[in-house]
């Protein structure tokens, strides 16, 4: 019946950004409760970490979940994109006075920006840690294992000069991750077309739970990785 | 009240537009914002110029022609208001207030305010109706028990007049709000249901074409929307889109 067949349609790009978008929601609850391991003091976090970090990189249903967390990735910002530069030709001339404050939240408006600062912090993230854990150099701890507990300390520790930039820079990162979160989760169901009078209040809060929680507790980790190496 | 008014003028779909301003004294609290406009042209006129061109028809709400994007908002500050509905009490003596037509790849401008919204009339076309037997034998639609809150609900999808303010209030100039409350409409209703999967691909193809941005939940269109067609109608129509999709044979 459809003309356009339902991938190029505008409501397909919408499903992909809505299942890609929850896919790496649960990632990052994954990868958050991985990273609390950092907060478990001394030789015992270390040991941890480490095997987490192993773990992760070796088990092959994990290593399969993240070549589907990688195309979830490529899929959301091709499909960002995407639909961005769609959007931008929608509306050629703008207006010359508009108060986009008066009826949509801000986050809801700037979903390109915080997923562009995302973005960026995730490529200099992966250069950071996934790329010394998989590439190196690296060095290994008592039991054999890469010792990725002791790149994460170094990069937040004294050692590294503009540590309190990274910080910083985690931070703000996160708080953009929030932002996005905060409107994002909730647009998925919608898009999908999961809307219903009784269910719906329940997940704008879940959403806005999730979107300042798991933010908070992945910025806290740094901050105070740093802070205990003052 | 005086007022100051800056007005997207344009002579034609291809000129290049600019805002002309315009001082009003002596506009009356109590007039519609289409009267000021009278009044505005009428100055314009006894001055020697060219009157704004602006559409508007029935001037109580109902044909949603009226298509003003005031002062950085669709129909104006207030809610659930046509630009007619709007009254000048709503602004201050010695205000400031931009006037501007709607602005979308797919409603270019006619000239100055008026738009062509007849892409809203193809996307009807393509799927917005239900086919029916006119033969003589045409079933009583009250013989078909409905329940009351369906019908309310179809009720409240077809109070939408077509106005585009959710196309001009949407940061991506998308339809989505109209599309969907016209797919919502039937699909609510027995009567909707044996055209309802082909409906719903059809308006939505209709509507790719016609150039209208992508639905990014951002929910302005249902804020500004006179009528207060709400996101629900979004959904059902991206749930009856997935599942006509998924089913189609092509």
């Amino acid at each position: 019946m459809s003309n356009s067949g339902i991938l190029r349609s505008s409501l397909a790009k919408k499903y992909v950004m809505a299942l890609s978008g929850l896919f790496l929601c649960l990632f990052l609850l994954g990868h958050l409760v991985g990273n609390l391991q950092l907060f478990i003091p001394g030789e015992e976090g270390q040991q941890a970490f480490n095997e987490y970090a192993h773990f992760m990189t070796t088990f092959p249903l994990v290593k399969l979940l993240s070549y589907l967390t990688y195309a979830a990735v490529l899929f959301h910002v091709v499909d960002g994109i995407a639909l961005t530069l769609q959007n931008r030709k929608a509306r050629p001339t703008g207006y010359v006075k508009e108060k986009g404050s008066a009826n949509a939240s801000w986050s809801s408006r700037n979903m390109g920006i915080l997923g562009t600062i995302i973005l960026v912090f995730l490529v200099s993230h992966m250069q950071n840690f996934w790329y010394m854990m998989h590439f190196g150099p690296i060095d290994f701890d008592s039991d054999g294992l890469k010792d990725l507990h002791a790149v994460v300390m170094r990069f937040f520790g004294p050692e590294n000069g503009l540590a309190g930039l990274a910080v910083a820079g985690y931070v703000l990162a996160q708080f953009a991750l929030g932002f996005h979160l905060i409107h994002g989760f909730q647009s998925a169901f919608q898009s999908l077309g999961l809307r219903h009078s009784k269910y719906s209040p329940l997940i704008e809060r879940a959403g806005l739970l999730f979107g300042i929680v798991v933010p908070a507790l992945f910025a806290s980790i740094p901050v105070y990785l740093f802070y205990i190496q003052l | 009240m005086n007022l100051t008014l800056k007005v997207w003028r344009q002579n034609g779909p291809e000129a290049k537009g600019h805002m002309d301003t315009h001082a009003l004294e002596g506009v009356s609290p109590d007039m519609s914002f289409l009267e000021m406009m009278d009044m505005l042209n009428d100055q314009i006129i006894r001055a020697g110029g060219e009157p704004i061109a602006f559409d508007h028809d029935c001037r109580e709400g109902i044909c949603g022609m009226c298509s003003m994007f005031i002062n950085g908002e669709a129909h104006g500050p207030g809610r659930g208001v046509t630009t007619c509905q709007l009254h000048m009490r709503s602004f201050k003596d010695g205000d400031t207030i931009a006037i501007e037509p709607w602005r979308a790849k797919a409603f270019p401008v006619i000239k100055d305010l008026t738009v062509d919204r007849s892409a809203f009339d193809r996307i009807i076309q393509a799927g917005g109706y239900i086919s029916v037997n006119t033969s003589g034998k045409t079933m009583d639609a009250n013989a078909i028990p409905i329940p009351k809150q369906d019908a309310d609900e179809a009720f409240s999808s077809a109070t939408c007049i077509g106005c585009g303010a959710c196309v001009a209030s949407c940061k991506n100039a998308s339809a989505m709000l109209f599309v969907s409350a016209k797919v919502s409409q039937f699909a609510l209703l027995p009567q909707g249901q044996p055209e309802r999967e082909t409906r719903v691909q059809r308006m939505v193809d209709q509507m790719d074409k016609e150039g209208f941005g992508n639905c990014t939940n951002t929910g302005a269109c249902a804020v500004e929307c006179p009528k207060g067609i709400d996101l629900s109608n979004i959904a059902r129509m991206n749930r009856d889109f997935m599942s006509a999709s998924v089913k189609s044979k092509k």
